[in-house]
């Protein structure tokens, strides 16, 4: 069996929630596997994200390249390249950053990719067997991957759950000086945080939420007069803010704002998984949507398959009374 | 600048019900609605900008069969200058890695300045760019939404990152860049668009044309396999209203109530 790795994502000094889905994912790969952490930054926040990542993991590699105070994802993927074994098993998680890294990261190692699994049944030999999704969630594959050269696996976040484990008490690497030269041709500048906008739906108790099934910009009044009905806040999901009919500062998901509110009416959205990573706190959530295959009902608590153009004038209507 | 856009031919999932078929081996194709996905509109529309800026061309290239050529056309009628259909019957089956090696081997027929992809396409897999760059041994960044040209040796990229907060970088050309969703607002084609590049060539270039053996593609090269659709045994999900909308609507307006939806 290959040696198995996990890429640890952290901020401030803190490992993000996807250190310890890996670490879950791992043992569905190989229950008895010895998993080594990964960990690449700088200074005081480095240490602070390797002694997150020992109380997961038995093994971790702590990384200290000063350039990479910020995560450079061509630089760490050069870093990569530099320590793994040739046919190691990466595991990373399916975000911005695992999006950036991975694929090129899967080339460079000459090895198998497999991006945005949603669950893993195990081995067979050296042939891993996934599941992921397809069109945007409505259908799901069985695929298999030839780990035996190696594999990069990255993981949907939120799905891998961990349990309460016991610290793993791991003890901490120190392997910079293996890190080599990381000096690539993309330089990382600044970040710029989102603007905020004129409402914060993050305070909201009551969200009323659409999406694409708006179908058009004149229709999200009717979205509006059903908020101020219900007294609640219109949101939305993000090709509404693509196509410039809601402020980015409605957009509820992970490259949005995060809400907890205590109701949520998702109407005419889908549920993709980066929409829905951005609803917190478990709302009584209503599903609106004209296809009952919509996956958005399998995490709704109460569906109604319907138009949302003619449910939302009948509901607003109804609640003047 | 001479700019490669890479554009897929995908199902609209907004348009259609997505249905596997009874032995599970693939999606019932028959009554799909296809169209350019989604992320590659952004793509071709940043390139039209960025040539209409600075001067060159924009080419659109697909991996797919004869239908794909419908959406070259498309983005020609958006205003992209050239369109190759990379088309063979040994690329049936391919993983994500092969469609890279296929479009690897075009690139490097040509000479570009910038390759632009979508983000991700149908399969969700987000990983025909990066792959393509890292076979290139040029610089990458995803999920770009913004750019900015500084010279002919140098652009300014803003990345998107968790939270709507934009990561900016400078990266060096030629260099291949993953468009997210929302980086402009894509020119609309209407029918008179299509009909007017109707009749432009579009050459179509296989394994041969591209230098490729036929084995280093297609299913037998696939680490990666996809072995059936199928629906997974799912929870309950939510508790489905039944009745007449003016029901339907009672019923919620009573829930809502209950769980202080309702002010
Ligand atoms: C890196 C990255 C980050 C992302 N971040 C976010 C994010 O923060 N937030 C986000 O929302 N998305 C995000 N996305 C996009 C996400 O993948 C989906 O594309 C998006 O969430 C889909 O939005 P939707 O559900 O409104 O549209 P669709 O998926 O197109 O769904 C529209 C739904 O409306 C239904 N419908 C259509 N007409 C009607 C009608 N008249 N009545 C009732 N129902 C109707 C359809 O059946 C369908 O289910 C991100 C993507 C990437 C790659
Ligand atoms: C009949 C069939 C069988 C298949 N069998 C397998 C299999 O056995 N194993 C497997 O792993 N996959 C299989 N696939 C998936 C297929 O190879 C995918 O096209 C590939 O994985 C890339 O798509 P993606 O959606 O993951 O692209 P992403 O990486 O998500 O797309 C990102 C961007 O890459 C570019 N891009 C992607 N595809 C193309 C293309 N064809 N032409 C030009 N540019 C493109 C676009 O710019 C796109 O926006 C099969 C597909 C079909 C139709």
């Amino acid at each position: 069996m290959t040696q198995l790795f996990a890429y640890i994502a952290h901020r401030n000094g803190v490992v993000e929630d996807t250190a310890a889905e890996l670490a879950v994912a791992a043992r569905t790969i190989d229950a008895s596997a010895e998993i080594t952490a990964v960990v690449v930054g700088t200074g005081s926040d480095l240490d602070g994200a390797c002694q997150g990542a020992a109380k997961l993991y038995k093994e971790v590699w702590k990384f200290d390249v000063p350039d990479l105070a910020y995560p450079n994802a061509e630089m760490i993927r050069t870093l990569l390249v530099n320590v793994l074994p040739a046919d190691a098993m990466v595991l990373m998680a399916h975000d911005t950053f695992g999006m950036d890294l991975g694929p090129g990261l899967s080339i460079k190692l000459d090895s198998a990719y497999v991006a945005d699994v949603v669950g893993i049944d195990g081995m067979d030999g050296a042939t891993m067997k996934l599941v992921r999704q397809e069109f945007a969630g409505m259908a799901h594959t069985h695929m298999t991957c030839d780990t035996s050269a190696g594999a990069v696996i990255s993981l949907r976040p939120g799905t891998f759950q961990p349990g309460e484990d016991a610290d793993a008490g791991g003890a901490v690497t120190d392997k910079s000086g293996e890190a080599g030269d990381v000096g690539v041709k993309r330089r990382f500048l600044e970040v710029v945080e989102a603007e905020a906008g004129d409402v914060d739906i993050t305070k909201a108790d009551v969200l009323v939420s659409v999406g694409r099934g708006i179908e058009d910009q004149d229709n999200i009044e009717i979205a509006e007069e059903l908020a101020e009905a219900m007294g609640a806040v219109v949101s939305c999901s993000r090709p509404i803010v693509d196509a410039k009919w809601l402020e980015k500062s409605r957009q509820v998901g992970t490259s949005g704002k995060t809400v907890k509110p205590k109701v949520y009416l998702a109407l005419g959205i889908s549920g993709s998984f980066q929409h829905l990573g951005g609803i917190k706190g478990s709302p009584f959530m209503v599903a609106v949507n004209k296809n009952p295959k919509a996956p958005i009902f399998q995490v709704a608590d109460v569906g109604i398959e319907a138009d949302i153009l003619e449910f939302m004038p009948e509901l607003t209507e109804k609640l003047k009374g | 600048m001479d700019i490669l856009v890479c554009v897929k031919r995908v199902p609209d999932t907004a348009e259609n019900e997505i249905e596997i078929k009874g032995d599970g081996t693939d999606i019932e194709r028959d009554d799909l609605v296809y169209s350019v996905n989604e992320w590659d509109n952004y793509a071709t529309e940043e390139a039209i900008q960025i040539r209409d800026d600075k001067g060159g061309t924009v080419t659109v290239v697909t991996v797919g069969d004869e239908e794909a050529e419908e959406v070259l056309r498309r983005q020609m009628a958006m205003g992209a200058d050239n369109g190759i259909l990379l088309s063979d019957d040994a690329f049936e089956d391919t993983d994500g890695r092969g469609i890279a090696s296929i479009l690897k081997a075009e690139v490097e027929k040509g000479k570009y300045d910038l390759i632009l992809t979508g983000a991700q396409a149908d399969d969700g897999a987000a990983q025909v760019g990066g792959m393509l760059a890292a076979m290139l041994d040029l610089p990458y960044a995803a999920l770009v939404n913004k750019i900015e040209v500084i010279d002919d040796k140098k652009i300014k990229v803003g990345r998107e990152i968790e939270g709507g907060n934009q990561e900016l970088n400078e990266i060096e050309l030629p260099c291949v860049l993953s468009i997210q969703t929302g980086i402009n607002e894509p020119r609309y084609v209407g029918i008179r668009g299509i009909r007017k590049v109707a009749s432009v060539e579009i050459p179509t270039h296989g394994t041969g044309d591209l230098g490729l053996d036929a084995g280093s593609v297609g299913a037998s090269a696939a680490k990666v396999k996809r072995v059936d659709y199928f629906t997974p045994e799912m929870g309950a999900g939510a508790e489905m209203l039944e009745g007449s909308m003016d029901e339907m609507v009672e019923k919620l307006i009573d829930m809502l109530k209950a769980k202080g939806g309702l002010k």
